[in-house]
């Protein structure tokens, strides 16, 4: 093999098998080597074992938050005669997310795989697949999987002969992003209106049907199937630091080659970027002016600060390396929807969209978030349609201060912070909208400075 | 007033059989997408109760479920939905021109639906498939990568089923 390709194949503990023809489907996938590790956890080991495994692999939740899984399924209480619930969060509405969409309908079985053992190892009997209503189509590929494995003893009633039960139901959301928020998930699946929680009890507590409860999201609980078959020192020798094993990235905006990728976490963005084998470069030749490497919520950055870190240093695709200088110079890894912004995208506009998308899902409950979202949207509505004042700019500023941490749940925050580092970092781009209404109608801002190299103080 | 029918009334039963006894209230959100696809694509306040009743709740907790998810139709649709993505991904690879376009050939605007009752036109915010952008919802699937030729091309067909339906 060619040097150049040894160094652009990265390990795949989740895709790898995602192009064999026939792996949605169970006969393909247990050829494959499928449901080894369901065989492995529920006849060689013991629940604990399990939960310690997953633990030394140090797989942070995939869903956005990035919180240690193991530590999060340790947490779970265990009252006597209380049935306790594993929730597979399959809510993906972040946008520039859609990795859950790609492991769900082309790997089903590595899903329903993660789910018998994390059921297994958490003690739940019921366990439910919360899918974002959209994806209509998905619920028949999933329910088809489950009734599958079902049907080769690997779901339903002493399971294996080991005399473990357990049971996976997908159900509908019907179009709300705040059902990814766990609380909320938990309360829809009551239900309910989608209204986030206050915490505590936390679900681990208190959960679904006020019994103990663990939310995780799909990837993290596909990314059991690897860690139970490796162990979890191997998968955690994996990436670097505190980001092991593998991410699934899904890649989108004026890119070459959008679509769900899975890397290592020592891969450079810039290598993520321009490579062949991954986005392929900037679309129609352009140049890039900035990116959200992490899905809608996370802090956008200029073009010169994604590839490198304002110290300077090569930035990777992982935890640690994007949030690097924090929100002043930094973003967040988050769900792993990246989007591209070429030279020719108005962050203005784009932040615009933006607020109006978090205005819309904003559930109502807590008034800075309900307000102030409602607030953003029109003001960024009018700087983009050639109607701001340069007040308005510092007025931005100052309401998504007074949203940020004064929510219940995450969404506020996530409101907030596109918003801040649009203004932080694009803050000309703005003024020129206000000072220049007429010719933003016409053209957009450009590259303008955002690429030049930053000077990095010895 | 519409009730469920036979092979309907067997799915019902089949969600609410999921959730512990006593917790059919669980139910609601997947009885209320069956209810919507029942009853001609949207909830009309009689279909509401009987949804109600059906699970042993009140009206009122049905209510302020439907009007909070975006899904659920309170009102008429036409007989195709276009759900066209405008978020952000969407909005940097053109989803603004296609709006625009369904909506000069239609000859509606978001919101409303034509005149004959075929189409109605609908934005919606992120439904996960930016990397496809720009696209939209059409009932139960996705069409992705639209173009204004994919957007006239989905139109005819649909006008030439509904002729030979008719």
């Amino acid at each position: 093999m060619l040097p150049q390709i040894i160094k652009n194949m990265g390990v795949k503990l989740l895709l790898d098998k995602a192009h064999v023809p026939g792996i949605r489907f169970f006969e393909t996938y247990r050829k494959e080597g499928g449901y080894q590790a369901v065989e492995k956890a529920l006849k060689q080991m013991d629940p604990a074992s399990i939960v310690e495994e997953v633990k030394k692999s140090g797989v942070r939740g995939r869903g956005g938050a990035g919180f240690p899984a193991g530590m999060k399924w340790s947490f779970i209480a265990k009252p006597e005669g209380v049935p306790r619930h594993l929730v597979c969060n399959a809510d993906e509405s972040e946008p520039g997310t859609f990795k859950d969409r790609y492991l769900m309908e082309f790997l089903p079985h590595l899903l329903i795989e993660g789910l018998i053992i994390s059921s297994f190892a958490l003690g739940s009997n019921d366990t439910y697949i919360y899918i974002r209503g959209e994806y209509a189509w998905i619920v028949d590929i999933l329910e088809q999987a489950i009734d599958e494995a079902k049907a080769a003893g690997f779901l339903g009633k002493n399971i294996l002969g080991t005399g473990f039960d357990c049971n996976i139901y997908v159900q509908r959301g019907a179009g709300a992003y705040i059902c990814g928020e766990e609380t909320a998930l938990i309360e829809s699946l009551e239900g309910k209106r989608g209204n986030p929680r206050i915490k505590p009890p936390f679900p681990a507590i208190e959960g679904l049907w006020k019994r103990p409860t663990v939310v995780n999201n799909v990837e993290t609980l596909a990314a059991v199937v690897p860690i139970i078959n490796m162990g979890g020192d191997e998968y955690a020798k994996i990436g670097v630091g505190r980001s092991t094993g593998t991410k699934l990235i899904s890649a989108c905006g004026n890119i070459n080659k959008p679509g769900v990728y899975e890397i290592e976490m020592t891969l450079s963005v810039e290598e993520f970027l321009y490579s062949d084998e991954y986005c392929g470069g900037i679309a129609n030749g352009k140049r890039l002016k900035a990116c959200i490497p992490g899905g809608s919520s996370v802090p956008i950055l200029p073009a010169n600060l994604l590839l490198k870190t304002a110290k300077g240093e090569t930035r990777l695709m992982n935890y640690e390396s994007l949030s690097d200088g924090g929100f002043a110079t930094g973003s967040m890894m988050g769900s792993g929807g990246f989007i591209v912004l070429d030279e020719d995208q108005c962050i203005v506009k784009n932040t615009y969209t933006l607020a109006r998308f978090y205005r819309h899902e904003s559930c109502g409950q807590c008034s800075p978030c309900r307000e102030g979202t409602g607030w953003m949207e029109k003001i960024l509505k009018n700087i983009d349609t050639g109607k701001g004042k340069m007040s308005d700019i510092d007025l931005l500023w100052d309401i998504q201060r007074k949203i940020e941490g004064n929510t219940i749940c995450p969404l506020g925050d996530a409101a907030a912070w596109p918003v801040a580092a649009a203004i932080r970092h694009f803050r000309d781009e703005f003024e020129w909208h206000v000072n220049h209404p007429e010719e933003a109608q016409k053209r957009n801002y450009g590259l303008a400075h955002y690429a030049d190299p930053i000077h990095v103080p010895a | 007033m519409s009730k469920f029918n036979d092979e309907q009334l067997k799915e019902f039963s089949r969600l609410v059989a999921r959730y512990p006894e006593g917790k059919q209230k669980s139910a609601l959100l997947p009885v209320l997408h069956l209810a919507q696809d029942s009853f001609g694509g949207w909830l009309s306040a009689e279909t509401m109760d009987y949804v109600a009743e059906m699970l042993q709740i009140s009206p009122i907790e049905v209510y302020e479920v439907a009007t909070f998810y975006s899904m659920y139709n309170l009102k008429p649709i036409g007989k195709h939905l276009f759900e066209v993505c405008q978020t952000g991904p969407c909005m940097i690879n053109g989803s603004d021109d296609i709006i625009e376009y369904i909506g000069t050939k239609l000859g509606i605007k978001p919101g409303e639906t034509t005149t004959d009752g075929m189409f109605t036109l609908k934005t919606v915010e992120c439904l996960g498939a930016c990397g496809y952008a720009p696209m939209m919802q059409m009932g139960k699937h996705y069409q992705e990568h639209l173009t204004k030729e994919k957007i006239d091309a989905i139109i005819d067909e649909c006008r030439k089923n509904a002729a030979a339906n008719n």
